[in-house]
């Protein structure tokens, strides 16, 4: 127990992977009176084995490191609040015709909303993540994030929806590394970690489909509807738009002389509108309820590189900024995949700007 | 006990092993290592330490040396008492009817949901007051023909409540009823005087006496039968197969004898300790309550509940402020699910998840009360200023 530690108590979310497990040892390193806490996140009854963030070999690994590094470890379970925000909020974006990103909600609300209120609670004044990521200071006393210096790891996007109060009492200490350092690292330190595959599958998916997690969880939304093309005439039959992705090409189960795209999902009349490649995407799109960062809204439009969802590509645009958390943005080139209900988060250089999600 | 900079204030979870107990145990991890179950000399002298622990331990529980089964713990001894005497009665007396206290340490309570799920016995469950007291006549107003057992725990593991064991035990009696009691809780601080008490079975475990971990007693009043859970070689009468633990057995023993012995100078030291705490808890913390009975509850044992406080960061924040306590049902995985003692006492769910349970033992001092007393309002105080919001 490390009580001669003259720095600030720090709470490290840990998950017994690599990244976090560094995180803990390199704050420990600095002198930090460190405290390790594992989330215990909701699971299917029946798939907790599978789930990936929280299952018990994991949990007992993240103990293993944390004895190691000779500082307690809690585990706190969030199964409620994770499947009243998380889970509740993934199944009515799909019932209402859009692609969440469960993963945003979870870092807002669990991990910075529960999880750092625990650490608060027991005297902490930070909570360190395993995310490649950065947080700094500016000169006007705003924390502004940065983009991980690995930037093949960088993970800033799922961070976009933190605001300037959880950023203050954010760390995030293997962003200032490269991923190969902080493996490096985890052999320095003798960490037990396992060598596990970096997967961007939702955790309670327990690595399956989303759709046949859906069709257990709230069968009422896949309802038969027709396909259609731009023309509004009939091209067969959908069994429920919840199994389309924007720009998808495959399994429409229609034929035609052209190969067809998933243009838009209209969860109005319960149609799927199909088309050419040609006619599939936009350079223009709404988002709403946009966090910007630094707490307050540009007072005119901005050029910035934007991200149209965790693994796209970023392209440059510009951004209107309205009242009440809305914007407009127009990007410099047509993407064909922009998806409803996904995050489009903006960077300006190595800073987060903030993000908004799509809309229809 | 304090160990670094912590202070150890659960002794219902466990207790050191007392360095007499240790003493006595060495001996018999080397150089007297035989199996009682040898012909030979080596075996000879091991089944004669197991067989004098035997009867050290039936003179403390006032019953015979053949009453007395070890186990390898408390645990162990509750699902041999229920299991095997619940199966006992159905083939005997196609006795189906499973009568237990809705405070049973889940040893008992899991143990007989199981009879009742996979082998058509019937479970009920007895009324408690709200300090978690079972009442002799609720006891006899629900017992038939076709009882097959009635299981009362002793004194409560969450709440420290006892219970009016001699008086439930008199009511089984009349009617001819096997009653079975944990006191794993009990071992150092009341009497087991199984006559005394009208117990047929009942579990002991002896880590919660300063004894080692990983060993446990059954006592079986003679002529009652139960069906062994573990089968195998014929140790302890046929009932309980495997080799015997003879160096824990024999701590076991030790231990009991010491706790006993000392038992009366220990209870009013305690008893003043824990007062002193349960005082100064309800004085200087707004919204706090005392759970469990006021004055029929273990020496040791204080328990709370404090409103807007999560008893899991409860116990964090403590832990990182050097106090080593329980919620009462603590367990490492954080389960934020209310105690069902403590709902069975009436609480509501909001309120039975802000439990806290402070145990002392052998080596707690005035000084660890007054610091305890010093820190916890604070504590408190800061997580109620920052209880979770969901946003």
């Amino acid at each position: 127990m490390n009580y001669s530690a003259s720095k600030p108590r720090v709470v490290v979310a840990m998950s017994g992977g690599v990244d976090s497990s560094v995180a803990a040892a390199l704050l420990v390193d600095q002198g930090y009176d460190v405290v390790g806490m594992m989330l215990r996140l909701w699971s299917e009854p029946g798939k907790q084995a599978a789930n990936r963030c929280c299952t018990p070999e994991s949990m007992a690994l993240a103990r293993k490191v944390a004895a190691r590094l000779g500082i307690p470890f809690y585990a706190i379970d969030v199964k409620k609040p994770f499947y009243d925000v998380v889970v509740t909020q993934f199944i009515q974006g799909y019932a209402s015709g859009i692609t969440p990103n469960p993963c945003l909600y979870c870092n807002r609300s669990i991990r910075f909303g529960v999880l750092l209120q625990q650490a608060l609670s027991i005297g902490a004044s930070y909570l360190a993540t395993g995310h490649y990521a950065r947080v700094v200071q500016g000169e006007n006393g705003k924390f502004k994030l940065l983009r991980g210096k690995d930037p093949l790891k960088d993970q800033a996007y799922v961070l976009s929806a933190l605001n300037q109060n959880q950023l203050a009492q954010a760390m995030f200490p293997v962003g200032e590394y490269q991923k190969t350092k902080i493996r490096e690292l985890a052999t320095q330190y003798d960490l037990p970690v396992a060598n596990r595959m970096d997967s961007q599958d939702l955790c309670f998916l327990a690595g399956e489909d989303y759709r046949d997690f859906l069709i257990r969880n709230a069968p009422e939304i896949f309802r038969e509807g027709e396909i259609v093309n731009l023309q509004g005439e009939s091209l067969g039959k959908h069994q429920g738009l919840v199994n389309y992705t924007i720009g998808q090409r495959k399994g429409l189960g229609v034929s035609s002389s052209q190969p067809l795209y998933v243009l838009e999902k209209d969860i109005q009349t319960n149609r799927l509108v199909v088309g050419e490649r040609s006619s599939l995407g936009r350079s223009s799109f709404a988002v709403a309820q946009v966090n910007w960062i630094r707490g307050e809204a540009p007072t005119g439009p901005i050029t910035a590189s934007i991200k149209i969802r965790y693994q796209a590509r970023e392209v440059a645009g510009t951004i209107h900024p309205f009242a009440d958390h809305q914007a407009r943005i127009e990007l410099d080139t047509v993407l064909r995949d922009i998806t409803p209900g996904q995050v489009a988060v903006f960077y300006q250089d190595e800073e987060v700007l903030g993000g908004g999600i799509i809309c229809n | 006990m304090k160990s670094g900079n912590l202070i150890y204030l659960d002794y219902a979870a466990t207790a050191p092993v007392d360095a007499r107990v240790q003493a006595k145990m060495l001996p018999f991890f080397g150089l007297d290592f035989g199996n009682p179950s040898s012909v030979h000399q080596f075996g000879q002298a091991a089944e004669a330490a197991l067989e004098d622990a035997r009867e050290r331990i039936a003179g403390w529980l006032n019953c015979t040396p053949e009453e007395i089964l070890f186990t390898s713990c408390g645990s162990e001894s509750d699902n041999l008492a229920i299991r095997g005497l619940a199966f006992a009665q159905l083939r005997s007396a196609q006795a189906n009817h499973l009568l237990i206290s809705p405070v049973e340490h889940h040893a008992v309570s899991r143990t007989a949901e199981q009879l009742a799920r996979n082998y058509d016995f019937e479970l009920e469950y007895l009324p408690v007051d709200r300090f978690g007291r079972v009442s002799p006549d609720e006891v006899r107003r629900r017992l038939r023909p076709e009882t097959a057992l009635v299981s009362v725990i002793f004194a409560n593991n969450e709440i420290g409540t006892i219970n009016p064991i001699s008086e439930i035990g008199e009511v089984c009696r009349e009617a001819g009823v096997y009653f079975h009691t944990d006191a794993v809780q009990a071992g150092a601080h009341l009497s087991l005087d199984t006559r005394e008490l009208n117990v047929d079975l009942m579990s002991l475990g002896a880590h919660k006496f300063y004894g080692p971990k990983g060993v446990g007693a059954l006592f079986v009043r003679k002529g009652t039968a139960i069906i062994p859970q573990q089968t195998g070689g014929s140790q302890e009468y046929g009932l309980r197969a495997g080799t015997q633990n003879v160096p824990l057995i024999v701590g076991m023993a030790e231990a009991l004898e010491i706790a006993q012995h000392e038992r009366a100078q220990a209870v009013e030291k305690l008893t003043e300790l824990r007062n002193q705490l349960v005082k100064g808890v309800l004085a200087t913390i707004p919204g706090a309550a005392l759970t469990g009975h006021p004055e029929f509850r273990l020496s040791n044992h204080a328990s709370f509940v404090f409103s807007g406080v999560d008893g899991n960061a409860l116990l964090m924040a403590l832990d990182l402020a050097g106090f080593a306590c329980s919620s009462g049902s603590a367990c490492k995985t954080g389960n934020p699910e209310p105690s069902e003692v403590l709902l069975a006492l009436g609480l509501e769910p909001d309120l039975a998840t802000s439990s806290l349970r402070v145990t002392l033992g052998r080596w707690t001092e005035q000084e660890h009360i007054l610091s305890f007393l010093q820190t916890l309002p604070e504590i408190i105080h800061r997580q109620r200023q920052n209880a979770v919001v969901i946003q």
